[in-house]
């Protein structure tokens, strides 16, 4: 416990967020009014699905614990839909904001790209769906306390952690795939990204036995990342060129004349 | 901020829009009160010592102390209550509601009529009043209020601190924030000390209000704010208004800018038009980006110095540059943009609308039971808020109220957490359950 617990566990759920946040969105304005957005998309989706929870609780007998606890398992699935609805809706917006942007910018062109807003909304929904389901928790671990004192599992932070940079990244590839999927219909695309979100959700039920929930839930995160990847117009060419850190010969060259306009290319 | 005297002296008022005031309104503070403070303060601490003394002298001191803390909670109570005169501590709901309008009414009342007076003062061509007025409240803010504040600090962490260190940090905190507001200064540097009076002002909104009168503050200002911006005869807008008529910018030091005003420098064949004009803008300027090397009048090289010159000569052959084909290349439209004025392209908020910002999330984060997801929630719905008041000054291009949008997305989301997102979250925190 205390601040060793607190850096530590915040290190590990954030530092792969903060860091992608650091080096691709922060530079650039348009980026981060899309993360603000998007986490304000996935905030309202909440909204709606804790509305449907605590309606269905309140319409319901409080004193039934197994109830109780097939509401909250109801209640996160809904929630998991309604997640994914609004990543659509956004999607929307964004192809919108996009061709608005292209129309009031001076070559035509839209200053950002569709992948790259769908990246940009995926670390988003990532960031504000981890700082949620963590925040709290990691405030409690500056305190002092015993964990598990009742007999439940003393790993809890380190795997609430664990789970939350798993979610981060997690949302940011299903952002990149889900956003390509609509973009070219490929709606099996649509259904395997939801599909695996309802798994990843589900997958959580088995905690506290965190082999069962943990390991899994890294393995499709793998995946994702692979799929994403793909998706993203990346391949093994791609990555031996990176890794070898050649320089590409700039092969245009400036032609002045009088002082003309160059022609474009 | 136990030690803060009387009232609630200030609100900075303003809205969004491209150059535009801000509504200042102060109140003089009550000097015997404030006496009163520094007294009983000096007398708190001097009692830590005395703890080592033994038993009796420590109840007796704590006697004291508890004498003079009612003292000061009485008066602070009293300071506080002559804007907010009903308390909430009723006994039925029906009462503390209505409690709670009475108070609202009151301050918006107050604010209210100050907006008129700062309006009447301006017509008027008070100038020397407005600016006076600005400057004792600055003064107010950035020495008295963050002293304060400091103490609260050091109380809160233990910290032991003399009155020799404290005088020289908040004496350099101070001037250098009178300089940067009011005069000149980095723009990053006076961005940041706008933003922070503007939490030293809303702490004293959190601490003081009442909570549901708070609460109702904050809805009725946004009202009063689409209300005073937009209708024919809002005072705000009429201040506008006046400013345009008379071509100046008003009452720089309380805007809160997003961008510098630089002097832009196009090579143009009048080696006399040759700087660009800026606006009267008092607090930032950077030196011209661009300086012509040669501004010899007959030589109209067109600022391509000599060196330069002989450079690309070396590189890519003779060219000349002629007064024909420089004007022929500025016939051409230009990508750049320096045409428009680059006081336009950024954007100026009134320091009031920071304040009811900070309020509204600080009181989240003070009150809510859902801690951090609530507190989060609200500043996402004020930056969206933003966002969206942004995106119609872009489409309207007048003076808008920042206020409202923000702050109703603020209060839904506010209650909304609260009441509803927290208690699911925290089960399926319970559970450790994803989502």
């Amino acid at each position: 416990m205390g601040a060793a617990v607190f850096f530590g566990c915040a290190g590990i759920a954030f530092g792969p967020a903060l860091a992608l946040v650091l080096l691709t969105v922060a530079a650039e304005p348009l980026r981060v009014i899309i993360l603000v957005a998007g986490a304000f998309f996935w905030l309202v989706s909440l909204l709606l699905a804790s509305l449907i929870w605590f309606i269905s609780v309140h319409l319901s007998d409080q004193g039934n614990a197994r109830l109780q606890y097939g509401l909250l398992i109801f209640g996160a699935a809904v929630s998991v839909l309604l997640q994914e609805a609004f990543r659509f809706a956004y999607f929307k917006l964004l192809k919108k904001a996009d061709e608005g942007l292209a129309t009031i910018s001076e070559d035509g062109r839209s200053p950002i790209s569709l992948k790259q807003m769908a990246y940009v909304s995926g670390l988003s929904f990532g960031i504000i769906s981890g700082v949620f389901s963590v925040i709290n928790i990691l405030a409690d671990s500056i305190g002092p306390g015993i964990v598990g004192i009742h007999g439940d599992s003393p790993y809890y932070f380190i795997t609430s952690a664990f789970l939350t940079m798993a979610v981060v990244l997690l949302h940011t590839f299903w952002g990149v795939i889900f956003f390509d999927a609509c973009e070219r219909r490929r709606y099996w695309c649509l259904g395997l990204v939801v599909i695996s979100h309802l798994v990843t959700s589900g997958l959580t039920f088995l905690n506290p036995w965190y082999v069962a929930s943990l390991v899994p839930i890294y393995i499709i995160t793998f995946c994702m990342g692979i799929w994403a990847f793909f998706t993203a117009g990346g391949s093994f060419h791609n990555i031996l060129k990176c890794l070898s850190c050649k320089q590409e010969d700039d092969s245009r060259v400036m032609m002045y004349s009088a002082l003309q306009v160059p022609f474009e290319d | 901020m136990t030690e803060l005297s009387a009232h609630l002296p200030q609100f900075q008022h303003g809205q969004l829009t491209e150059n535009f005031p801000d509504n200042h309104l102060s109140n003089t503070n009550d000097n015997s009160e404030r006496r009163r403070h520094d007294n009983s303060e000096r007398r708190r601490n001097d009692n830590p010592g005395s703890e080592t003394n033994g038993q009796p002298q420590n109840n007796i001191q704590q006697v004291v102390d508890q004498d003079e803390e009612e003292d000061e909670e009485l008066t602070l109570k009293y300071g506080a209550n002559i804007y907010t005169p009903f308390t909430e501590e009723t006994d039925t709901i029906g009462q503390r509601a209505l409690n709670s309008i009475l108070n609202a009414a009151i301050m918006i009342s107050v604010i209210i009529v100050m907006t008129i007076l700062l309006v009447v003062l301006y017509k008027y061509r008070c100038y020397k009043v407005i600016h006076g007025w600005l400057i004792i409240s600055s003064l107010l803010l950035l020495f008295f209020f963050s002293f304060i504040y400091l103490g609260e600090v050091f109380k809160t962490y233990n910290v032991a601190m003399d009155y020799i260190t404290v005088a020289l940090i908040i004496w350099n905190f101070g001037v250098v924030g009178m300089i940067c507001i009011h005069w000149k200064g980095p723009l990053r540097l006076q961005q940041a000390y706008l933003i922070m009076i503007s939490a030293l002002m809303a702490l004293v909104f959190i601490k003081y209000l009442p909570e549901w009168t708070a609460w109702l503050i904050l809805a009725v200002i946004s009202v009063y704010d689409l209300v005073a911006v937009l209708c024919p005869k809002g005072p705000l807008r009429m201040l506008v208004e006046t400013a345009q008529e008379r071509n100046e910018t008003l009452f720089p030091a309380l805007i809160y800018s997003s961008t510098m005003v630089w002097l832009v420098n196009m090579a143009e064949e009048d080696p006399e038009g040759q700087r660009k004009a800026s606006k009267n803008s008092t607090y930032d300027k950077q030196a011209p980006a661009n300086q012509p090397q040669n501004e010899d009048a007959e030589a109209d090289d067109g600022g391509f110095s000599q060196e330069w010159q002989q450079q690309r000569d070396n590189r890519i052959g003779p060219i000349e540059s002629t007064p024909e084909s420089r004007a022929a290349v500025q016939a051409l439209p230009s990508n750049s943009q320096t045409s428009e004025d680059p006081e336009e392209r950024g954007v100026k908020l009134g320091l009031g609308d920071f304040i009811f910002y900070s309020v509204l999330v600080g009181k989240a984060s003070a009150t809510a039971s859902g801690d951090w997801n609530t507190t989060l929630a609200c500043f996402v719905a004020i930056l969206i808020g933003l966002c969206l008041t942004l995106l119609l000054l872009a489409i309207f291009k007048k003076a808008l109220p920042a206020l409202p949008i923000s702050i109703t997305f603020g209060l839904v989301f506010y209650f909304a957490t609260d009441n509803l997102v927290q208690p699911f979250m925290d089960q399926l925190a319970f559970h450790q359950f994803y989502i």
